[in-house]
């Protein structure tokens, strides 16, 4: 878009210039340069890049195919063929994990595009018109918040039936009270900003003022709200996967992986140590990528 | 423009009239009366200031008039306000948006506040264009360099690629101007608008929409508590005092011959260059509040000259001569003619 506006300000190296590059960098632009300096988003962004890839175009090209029994190499240990070992039907752990990634990706990004679908728009409500739509909308979330997230997602799944799509929809359920919460706090705090009362002031209309005023204000604490909310899927995914309300087998999931492997943790040590290493390894990348967010979106902090 | 510049004041519709408007604010401490009773005329190019303390209702009158005051807790519980004959307080939301921009513009005290953050200014200017008279994109982005440069912005297109935070504070609000001016409104309120900026710029700024606004035959409404932008932008003050206008005349009065005790005050309250050495007098006591106000005069408490009568009795807008008012039991005027 403004390609070549960036790659102006990123070769300017002393402090003088900068300020004079960055007289139309946009926000984006801005948080961008900031988060680049930040080297443990960078590592986590990194993860989360190659977490991508494997979920994208990793199914197809596993060494494996990861329904594949062979009893002849059942529980065989990490080697050159099978670089994470085999577990008890002889299916290759590697090939299983590049394939439950593409679960645990498509899980929490759209549990979190859905919470935000139904969440956004119930913060903006509540937060811009205030009174008795925000005592109503907030008491119901209030009822969401009342339960602890993973025993309310096992509620959910116990009773909608446990399968990938009530999954999400159990996932997604509950990140909207939290998601319409962030957002209504926010926009609590823009629609008292003068430049607010400025645009009424000039006609603008209340859809104009929300979209063009108050979202692009509350896009910062919401987008680093989506990071930690991702990770937070993959977890929860992986929990009820792990007691058997999530992902159902013979489709590979890291959660319900780690869970096959408990009867032989003792002697095949490598069928426990390689999906719960995956899913610290994804939550982490997500993690990092939010507190570098978090910091780089901070308009007190970005000029450092 | 329905009136010819040149017109006499007599006999022409003023282009903002307001009368008896009442503002209160109904909250957990009682009923606080920000403007209570207020009466003012704006003829066409013509400057009308309002002065006094914070709290004395300046800008809630301003709020009022573009009929912005948040509802609960405040309402306007009785008055009028007419735009060119027409009132404002019986237009729906909708025919009101159209007003507001368009007929009637504010500009805000500090500007970098009353930007968009997240928008460039280009693009802030031009959404007036496009939300009021329908110019699509392009055009309205040219129309939007053309008023940057009008406000002798230096190079307005690279200006109007800028974020508000990029710009100077003479720039945002010569920025403000811009978008209060766009679309050539018949009033321009104008909040404290140079509070905020270096004294330097100030005048920069104070001239820049004197000079706007009688080209295009734009009234002027200036709030402010700075006696030297009274002097300065205004033809005609109003001073407020606990919700009410106290004195309402001509600037070259006010400032020689002030009526009111409160007028005078504030007069003895600024320091001048190049007059006698002197100390300075403040006004005794604080303003009033506005739950508590006593029954006669507001200003009685702190008045050195406030009698029994005073403190009993409130005093009504009295016309000294065709074009001023005061409301005082005892204006200084009349006394100093007796003396």
């Amino acid at each position: 878009m403004q390609s070549s506006v960036g790659a102006n300000g990123a070769s300017s190296v002393a402090g003088a210039s900068e300020a004079l590059g960055s007289e139309s960098l946009s926000p984006l632009q801005l948080a961008w340069r900031s988060f680049r300096r930040r080297k443990l988003g960078l590592f986590g962004a990194g993860i989360v890049i190659l977490l991508f890839v494997v979920a994208v175009g990793g199914a197809n090209v596993t060494p494996y195919d990861p329904n594949e029994m062979a009893g002849d190499r059942s529980l065989a240990p990490p080697s050159l063929a099978h670089p994470m070992g085999t577990d008890r039907f002889g299916r290759d752990q590697l090939s299983r994990l590049m394939v439950g990634t593409q679960i645990s990706m498509i899980v929490s990004f759209s549990a979190v595009l859905l919470s935000l679908a139904i969440g956004l728009p119930l913060g903006l409500l509540a937060g811009y018109y205030g009174g008795w739509i925000d005592s109503v909308l907030m008491r119901i979330e209030d009822v969401v918040f009342a339960f602890p997230t993973l025993l309310l997602a096992l509620m959910m799944v116990a009773t909608l039936g446990a399968s990938l799509f009530n999954l999400v929809i159990a996932i997604a359920i509950i990140f909207q009270a939290s998601a319409a919460r962030i957002v209504r706090a926010s926009v609590m705090s823009v629609k008292e900003k003068e430049f607010v009362e400025a645009a009424r002031a000039s006609g603008a209309r209340d859809v104009t003022i929300i979209t063009r005023f108050i979202l692009p204000n509350v896009m910062s604490p919401l987008i680093v709200w989506a990071t930690f909310h991702l990770s937070l899927a993959i977890f929860i995914e992986a929990g009820l996967s792990f007691i058997g309300m999530g992902t159902q087998p013979p489709t590979p999931s890291w959660g319900l992986m780690l869970n096959e492997s408990r009867t032989f943790m003792e002697f095949a040590p490598w069928l426990t140590i390689f999906p719960g290493l995956t899913i610290v390894v994804a939550v982490l990348g997500f993690n990092l990528i939010g507190d570098a967010l978090r910091d780089a979106l901070d308009p007190r902090l970005s000029e450092r | 423009m329905k009136t010819s510049p040149n017109n006499e004041r007599t006999g022409e519709k003023p282009v903002l009239r307001v009368r008896d408007l009442r503002t209160h604010f109904f909250t957990g401490q009682g009923v606080v009366k920000a403007v209570d009773g207020v009466d003012l005329e704006i003829h066409q190019g013509e400057t009308l200031g309002i002065v006094g303390e914070s709290g004395s209702g300046k800008s809630v009158t301003a709020l009022s008039v573009m009929r912005l005051i948040a509802s609960p807790p405040g309402q306007i519980v009785s008055g009028s306000i007419e735009l060119g004959g027409e009132d404002l307080l019986i237009l729906d939301a909708a025919a009101m948006r159209h007003i507001r921009g368009r007929r009637i513009s504010m500009i805000f005290q500090d500007p970098l506040a009353s930007l968009n953050p997240v928008l460039r200014i280009g693009f802030q200017v031009g959404e007036i264009f496009r939300h009021h008279l329908g110019f699509d994109r392009g055009r309205a982005a040219s129309e939007a360099v053309r008023m940057l440069k009008a406000m002798d912005i230096p190079s307005p297109e690279m200006r109007a690629r800028a974020y508000p935070h990029q710009l100077s504070g003479g720039m945002r609000q010569r920025a403000m101007i811009a978008m209060a001016l766009s679309c050539k409104p018949e009033l321009l309120i104008a909040d404290e608008p140079t509070t905020a900026l270096d004294v330097t710029v100030q005048v920069q700024v104070l001239n820049l929409m004197k000079q706007a606004c009688r080209e295009q035959g734009t009234a002027m409404l200036l709030i402010t508590h700075d006696m030297g932008v009274v002097a300065h932008m205004c033809d005609r003050v109003a001073v407020m005092y606990a919700g009410r206008i106290v004195e309402y005349t001509d600037v070259t009065t006010l400032f020689e011959q002030p009526a009111h005790p409160y007028t005078a005050g504030l007069l003895q309250s600024l320091p001048r260059l190049g007059g006698n050495a002197r100390r300075l007098t403040p006004i005794e006591g604080q303003p009033p509040l506005l739950t508590r106000l006593p029954p006669g005069c507001a200003y009685a408490p702190r008045c050195p000259r406030a009698t029994e009568l005073c403190r009993t009795v409130s005093p009504e807008p009295t016309p000294l001569r065709a074009d001023h008012q005061v409301r005082c039991h005892f204006p200084l005027v009349a006394t100093s003619k007796a003396a």
